[in-house]
């Protein structure tokens, strides 16, 4: 949990860090904006991980992810925003979405979707909840944004950090997808072999296109980046 | 904007998609879930980038490209992770969590007569 | 060489011997019977040279102390006098017969490499406790013997009477080692060293403080091992090993070292008047009972056994009057004449191819098979019977003259009334003695009936050590009763009349009475036809004593009884007869008094041990099996389980550190 990096930043002297003179009770458009958004994305978080019918989660999540990218540009980080909707909206769910079908997901509802550990994922999830949002509304009460003036995260100015000050962790990343890459190959050839064993034994063919789909995932992936 | 906004909607998400993970029974459920929560801290760096980069401590955007490369390696985490629930499906017939219960206590072996012999080893 | 020197390797020739054979026995077949007949004959001649560098003069002493031992120093120390020159010389005399014999005896043996090593072993040790002059150096050879008697007596172990004699054997003499060795630890502990020489001058000072409990103590030992009441049970069932075994430890070894014991530790009990009534207590009971029992066995190695008991009873008899002259005169001839009837018993059961007295009764022509067992065991039980001029003769008459004496109040030490048991029970053992002696010669030699098995002519090995054994038995009492005062304490030994006239008289007024009862039981009865021979013409001797011994019980229904209606035995003793062949039910005593009794704390201990113990081990493994359990419940295999409880705890840790960090 990413809390005791948000608290050390929450004890530091935050007063010089907000501007000046802002109503608490006096929000602007953006913040209503983003507020609605938020309702939006989180009722649309909420459904995903509810709800009974496993393709319909898929699609909620669509929501909630398009949501999020509703909001980075609210957060003048227009860059992410469309990153968030090429990488997660557009390959991340439709892989999501191919996954169900190859495990032959049922379509439809499902009465066993969640498990027996609902409820003590429910509390675990609350408590959680409860305590990171005490923590986050206690520690930045009273922290604005300014977001006016030019864009934080345009592309001109995220490329520019991006290939000056952070060329060697992109670099090393791709790498990480090589890795990945290779990674989904190998198990998917194992898959493969195993599933010609299979074949052979008992002569059921039905998984063979199953066996195939995770080797073009990095590399949709490559060609995203 | 207040910066408590886009906290509070980061925490909820974050644990929305915790109770995903934990109470999910279909492992791409339990992976859609691992991805709000991924989402959930995308958008706390990049709350926290703007918020920093407009009162000029940091001017790096090292939030905003933490975002990329979150992003970048949750691709590669979907990519791995959806492979290695198809070949637990071939292996298995489920993607069901639960039902992946190997390491549990007396069931290492899903034959009855081990299962037999290991309880009546816990009674003697 | 020195005296020392020479005396040093006496011991050490047949140990080194020993150890030889057990390492070569296997891949050098070829120099196992070297081994085994050398080195006692080595040791032979150097005992011989020792005693006659030592000639009688005062004793040798040498020690030199190896290691510091704590408050009662421990040493090699040497300590030859006349006994011990004397002693030695007949040990390795005997020790040597019986190894050139055994190689007759046990030719076609598989066992025989240890068999070998073992007897050079059991010299050895005996060699030690005679030469020693520490009393734990003394006790060394003492248990060592114990330790090879136990080995030496279960060589046939493939039959469970030779099992359960040797096992008998070692318990019945450990028995009496426990307080042995209690009582060699109070003697030291008195004398501030367990030298012989520093032993004994404490007594004569007079610094012994309890001589009457530690003289008891060491007659617990004395009576294990040299097979005295109560203590005598396990030498008749130790027949069960090889004849040469029975010779060895009767005629030289094991039971002469509690006389020798005694003999060189005579002050000590002279210490004590109880000491000396419980010994002479101790003679009478054993003489006249083993006589008693002797005539009633069927097994001619039993009578033989039951003799040597009786013999060492005159021992103990004479060092309960306080002669120790006599008591090792006596040892000595007894060593030769002993050893020589095992023997010649070992050639006469290999030809008659079984044990039993009654089934050689009934078998004509024994005489002409084994001549040479037949006249040399003629001369020895003539000896045995103390007839003149043997040598039994001379050292039995010496025995009873110093009873006489110690009768008359002639010695200071001893009290009058064991001067008195002792004469009186060596007379009636005398008679008995005779009347034994002349029923296993009449029983062995002069049977009726079917032709004799043919198994051949004996090995040279086995009648020539006849011979050799013949000359003193024949001629070493007539010969030495004049010198041996000389070597000894200076007591005369030389017959007096009137105790030689009586012995005699009767010693051939008992074999006259046996001979006319036999007379007359087998004229009027008729000898049912009885006995079982094993005859195997081309086995060696040891293998047909072997199945001499196996098939006896199943024969008679005892190991020790025969129903032989035409046995003088029988006649002779009437109604003891039964009690006399089961040696006075003595076993069975000990069977109800201590073997009952211990197998019945045995079970005790296992049902606890079983029961009661385990119940707690057992309890102390399942609680933790049970809480394992338990625990063992939350290990689902559920992965969501497990990251829930693990994200409660980060939820709790984590809102702890928030409230410690804001000091809430």
């Amino acid at each position: 949990m990413s809390l005791a990096p948000t608290l050390s930043l929450a004890a530091a002297p935050h007063g010089s860090l907000a501007a000046a003179p802002h109503g608490f009770l006096s929000p602007t458009g953006v913040e209503i904006a983003f507020l609605l958004v938020g309702l939006v994305t989180f009722g649309a978080a909420l459904i995903t991980v509810t709800t009974r019918q496993l393709v319909h989660a898929a699609l909620w999540l669509v929501v909630a992810l398009g949501g999020l990218a509703v909001e980075y540009l609210l957060l003048t980080a227009e860059f992410i925003a469309w990153v968030q909707v090429l990488i997660y909206v557009g390959s991340v769910v439709v892989l999501l979405l191919f996954g169900l079908m190859l495990t032959r997901a049922p379509i439809g509802r499902s009465p066993d979707a969640d498990s027996d550990n609902r409820w003590v994922a429910l509390a675990v999830a609350t408590a959680a909840a409860v305590a990171l949002v005490w923590v986050v509304t206690n520690a930045f009460r009273t922290t604005w944004i300014d977001l006016t003036g030019p864009a934080a995260g345009t592309t001109r100015v995220t490329g520019a950090s991006l290939f000056r000050y952070w060329v060697l962790p992109f670099e090393a990343l791709s790498v990480l997808l090589l890795a990945a890459l290779v990674g989904a190959i190998v198990l998917s050839r194992k898959a493969k072999a195993k599933a010609k064993a299979d074949a052979d034994g008992d002569g059921d063919a039905g998984d063979e296109p199953a066996a195939r789909t995770p080797a073009p995932v990095p590399a949709q992936k490559d060609g995203a980046r | 904007m207040h910066l408590v906004y886009p906290a509070v909607l980061s925490a909820l998400l974050f644990c929305t998609g915790l109770y995903g993970v934990l109470a999910r029974r279909n492992a791409i459920l339990v992976l859609m879930s691992v991805e709000l929560m991924l989402n959930a801290v995308n958008l706390n760096l990049v709350a926290f980038d703007v918020w920093l980069s407009r009162a000029a401590r940091d001017t790096l955007h090292s939030g905003q490209a933490l975002t990329l490369f979150t992003i970048t390696v949750a691709a590669a985490e979907i990519g791995i992770g959806l492979a290695i629930v198809l070949a637990v499906y071939r292996n298995r017939g489920t993607s069901d969590i639960d039902k992946l219960r190997d390491t549990a206590e007396g069931r290492g072996d899903a034959e009855p007569g081990a299962v037999a012999a290991q309880k009546t080893e816990a009674t003697a | 060489m020195t005296t020392t020197t020479l005396a040093v390797l006496v011991p050490l020739l047949p140990f080194l011997g020993a150890a030889a054979g057990l390492l070569l026995g296997r891949s050098a077949p070829g120099f196992v019977r070297p081994l085994a007949v050398l080195p006692p004959l080595a040791a032979l001649v150097l005992a011989a040279l020792v005693a006659v560098r030592q000639g009688g003069g005062p004793a040798l002493d040498a020690h030199t102390e190896l290691t510091p031992t704590g408050s009662v120093p421990v040493e090699l120390a040497l300590h030859i006098d006349g006994f011990a020159a004397l002693v030695a010389i007949l040990v390795a005399f005997v020790a040597t017969c019986v190894q050139i014999y055994s190689t007759g005896y046990l030719r076609d043996d598989p066992r025989y490499p240890s068999y070998a090593a073992l007897v050079s072993l059991f010299t050895s040790a005996m060699l030690l406790v005679v030469y020693s002059g520490d009393l734990i150096v003394l006790l060394v050879g003492w248990e060592v013997m114990g330790i090879c008697s136990y080995f030496l007596v279960g060589h046939y172990w493939e039959t469970p009477e030779a099992r359960a004699a040797s096992l008998k054997a070692f318990l019945v003499t450990k028995l009496g080692d426990v307080p042995f060795l209690i009582g060699l630890f109070a003697l030291a502990t008195d004398a501030g060293s367990f030298r012989i020489t520093r032993v004994l001058g404490t007594v004569a000072s007079g610094g012994l403080h309890h001589p009457t409990l530690v003289a008891l103590l060491l007659l617990a030992g004395v009576a294990g091992k040299s097979a005295q009441f109560p203590l005598h049970t396990w030498l008749p069932d130790a027949m069960a090993g090889p004849t040469p075994v029975s010779a060895l430890i009767h005629a030289a070894t094991m039971v002469a070292a509690g006389v020798y014991f005694v003999a060189r530790l005579l002050p000590v009990f002279e210490a004590s008047g109880a000491a000396m009534l419980v010994l002479a207590v101790m003679a009478a009971v054993t003489m006249t009972g083993s006589g008693l029992a002797a005539l009633a066995q069927d097994d001619i190695k039993r009578v033989l056994a039951y003799s040597t008991i009786g013999q060492l009873g005159y021992m103990t008899g004479a060092l309960a009057v306080g002669d120790r002259g006599a008591a090792v005169f006596h040892l000595l001839s007894h060593g030769a004449f002993k050893a020589l009837l095992f023997l010649a018993a070992g050639v006469i059961i290999h030809a008659a191819g079984t044990n039993s007295l009654a089934a050689m009764s009934r078998m004509r022509g024994l005489r002409e098979r084994v001549p040479d067992a037949y006249w040399t065991m003629t001369v020895a039980l003539l000896a045995l019977a103390a007839i003149p001029p043997f040598s039994g003769f001379f050292s039995k008459e010496s025995v009873l003259g110093a009873a006489e004496h110690a009768a008359h109040g002639d010695t200071a030490q001893v009290p009058g009334a064991a001067g008195w048991l002792v004469l009186v029970a060596g007379l009636l053992t005398a008679v008995l003695t005779a009347a034994y002696a002349t029923r296993l010669w009449l029983l062995a030699f002069h049977g009726r009936g079917a032709e004799a098995p043919d198994h051949g002519r004996q090995p040279l090995t086995m009648t020539a050590v006849l011979w050799v054994l013949a000359v003193p038995s024949l001629a070493f009492g007539g010969l030495a009763y004049r010198a041996l005062p000389g070597w000894f304490d200076g007591a005369s030994l030389t017959p007096t009349l009137l105790t030689s006239i009586l012995g005699t008289g009767l010693a051939v007024a008992g074999g006259l009475l046996t001979y006319g009862v036999w007379q007359r039981t087998t004229r009027s009865l008729v000898s049912p036809p009885l006995g079982a021979v094993a005859a195997h013409p081309e086995g060696d001797a040891g293998r047909v004593e072997a199945e001499a011994i196996a098939s006896h019980t199943p024969a008679y229904g005892d190991i020790a009884y025969a129903p032989d209606p035409a046995d003088p035995g029988r006649a002779l003793l009437g109604p003891l007869h039964r009690h006399a062949a089961v040696g006075f039910h003595l076993d069975a005593v000990y069977t109800a008094l201590f073997v009952r009794p211990v197998l019945a704390a045995a079970s005790l201990v296992r049902f606890l041990d079983r029961e009661v113990v385990d119940t707690y081990v057992g309890a102390a493994g399942a609680l933790p099996r049970l809480l394992g359990a338990a625990v063992r419940r939350a290990q689902t295999g559920n992965v969501q389980t497990y990251v829930s409880a693990l994200l409660a705890g980060t939820v709790v840790l984590a809102v702890a550190v928030v409230l410690v960090a804001t000091g809430a």
